[in-house]
């Protein structure tokens, strides 16, 4: 089974819902479609979506909610 | 008893800008600092360091326990919160001087007054000083509102009492509009504050931002003229002078007279700012809100007093009395800042971190360069993107502008991108250099101007 990352295209802090009061955008097994946001980066106290750029089912994510990321790092794993 | 060791609470291009102030005076610095920040200009500078928590603010910075932990460890016997973070937190204040520490800056109680926007129009309404047209208080349902919204005429501000920073305002321009967005503006702001209580004001149309600079001492209050912050993006000041280019003399006296007025009337003790709307069309001027701490913009300010803010407000909070007289303070010239921010203007203002790899300041007579800034310094990206601010004074306004064109020229930030370039081309705009804007002047401007600013 071949496996796709999604990267942050931003460095900064991950984050999982669009605030601490709602739901994430997705979770472990959902399926991911062009363009689905399925997570927010901080940086500078602004927010930017982080969007797939191919479809999938994601299988797990590879960072925590909260954590600091670079640009480039791999932050969820899809499945063709 | 005058400070001897002061903590500062806060990081970046002010936390720079204390501790200079404290040197001068005698006052060793202890700076507090995230793991971030750990080879920061702000800790090299400082006498002592202590680091309070990981990079995330609300770890480090709001960590109210941990920096009144590094306060009693390192021996401070006072606190300097800068601006942003805890700078407007009441209960900080009140935690700071129950643990037996000065708050360089006013009460618990005054922070908390004036932080509330209802009782701070109510205090300047009792001072005599004119509010934006709006409801008396707070209105109690959409009834209410409706009725204090057919008095003042539309367009009409829906502004949660306990909003801030341009959140929790709702325009309307009719009845209709005002009668869908009321509850939506409830609801929001029941959601983002936790406090849902609403008020009316009327959207003054072409207004400029005009903003009076007190200093106090508790027992009495001057003012430092005046500053104006019309250009503005996203309702955060890029472009700041002193004085403003809008006002008549008589305008201006009335304007800091209220502002002084106001201050006098809660008793005010530190550095503060009130900010008002100035209406170009009437020459009329509105009391907005009031900031009970040092402004990013306060150097404009400094340079055209000659006064030390930052050093006043330590001296104040020390306990002596105010040095000047208000007849002592004399506005001498004029003077611009720029704020250079880790933005990108040519990908739509696209914040962005890194590691400054060279680094070249304009110098000369007239020009200022406060930042966080060293060559080699890299620029997390968990806080605001303020890098640093250039500012420049000139005998007059436009001189004012020649000198931050050729400083502008000077100067070379490499290694990441800044809004340098927007600055550049301001600079040489007709309606800058005429000094003839408004606060969404800007981004007008920048529809169609943002291509040019690569």
């Amino acid at each position: 089974m071949a496996t796709k990352q999604i990267l942050s295209h931003l460095p900064g802090v991950f984050y999982r819902q669009p605030s601490p009061d709602q739901p994430p955008y997705k979770s472990d097994g959902d399926p991911v479609a062009v363009g689905d946001t399925i997570g927010l980066i901080e940086v500078m106290k602004t927010f930017h979506e982080v969007q797939a750029d191919s479809a999938g089912k994601l299988v797990k994510f590879l960072v925590e909610n909260e954590d600091p990321v670079m640009a480039g790092q791999p932050l969820a794993e899809l499945s063709e | 008893m005058s400070i001897q060791k002061l903590l500062i609470a806060n990081r970046g291009e002010i936390a720079v800008r204390i501790i200079r102030a404290a040197r001068e005076q005698g006052i060793a610095t202890v700076q507090v600092h995230s793991a971030a920040d750990a080879d920061s200009l702000a800790v090299q500078l400082a006498d002592d360091a202590v680091e309070i928590g990981p990079a995330p603010a609300a770890k480090s910075y709001l960590n109210v326990d941990a920096i009144l932990a590094a306060a009693q460890r390192s021996g401070a016997d006072a606190l300097h919160p800068g601006y942003g973070f805890l700078a407007e937190n009441a209960a900080f204040a009140d935690r700071v001087a129950a643990a037996g520490m000065i708050f360089v800056g006013p009460s618990g109680d005054t922070i908390r007054l004036m932080g509330d926007k209802v009782a701070a129009r109510k205090v300047a309404m009792e001072a005599g000083v004119p509010t934006v047209p709006g409801s008396d208080g707070l209105v109690a349902d959409l009834e209410a509102a409706k009725a204090a919204v057919a008095d003042i005429g539309f367009p009409a501000m829906i502004k949660a009492a306990a909003g801030g920073g341009g959140r929790g305002i709702r325009i309307a321009q009719d009845m209709a509009e005002f009668e869908r967005l009321f509850p939506q503006a409830s609801a929001e702001a029941q959601a983002a504050f936790g406090d849902g209580a609403l008020y009316i004001e009327k959207v003054i149309e072409r207004a400029r931002h005009v903003e009076v600079q007190v200093l106090g001492d508790g027992e009495r209050v001057i003012h430092c003229f005046e500053r104006e912050c019309s250009l503005q993006r996203r309702r955060q000041k890029v472009w700041e002078e002193a004085p403003s280019a809008a006002l008549s003399q008589d305008v201006r006296l009335a304007l800091c007279e209220s502002a002084v007025k106001l201050s006098a009337s809660v008793r005010y003790s530190g550095a503060g700012t009130l900010e008002y709307l100035y209406d170009d069309a009437t020459g009329a001027f509105y009391f907005i809100e009031m900031n009970t701490r040092i402004q990013v913009e306060h150097p404009v300010t400094e340079w055209i007093t000659g006064i030390d803010l930052v050093g006043e407000m330590l001296r104040i909070a020390g306990g002596a009395p105010l040095r000047f007289r208000q007849d002592e303070i004399t506005l001498r010239g004029h003077a611009i800042q720029v704020r250079l921010n880790a933005e990108d203007p040519a990908r739509n203002f696209l914040p962005g971190p890194g590691t400054i790899s060279d680094l070249r300041l304009p110098g000369g007579p007239g020009v200022r360069f406060d930042s966080l800034l060293y060559s080699g310094c890299s620029i997390p990206p968990f806080y605001d993107s303020l890098l640093g601010k250039l500012i420049v004074w000139g005998e007059d306004r436009l001189h004012a502008i020649d000198r931050m064109k050729s400083a502008l020229a000077e100067l070379e930030i490499a290694g990441i991108a800044t809004t340098a370039p927007l600055f550049r081309a301001l600079v040489d705009e007709e309606s800058v250099r005429e000094g003839n804007v408004h606060t969404r002047w800007l981004e007008h401007w920048l529809e169609t101007n943002a291509a040019k600013l690569a």
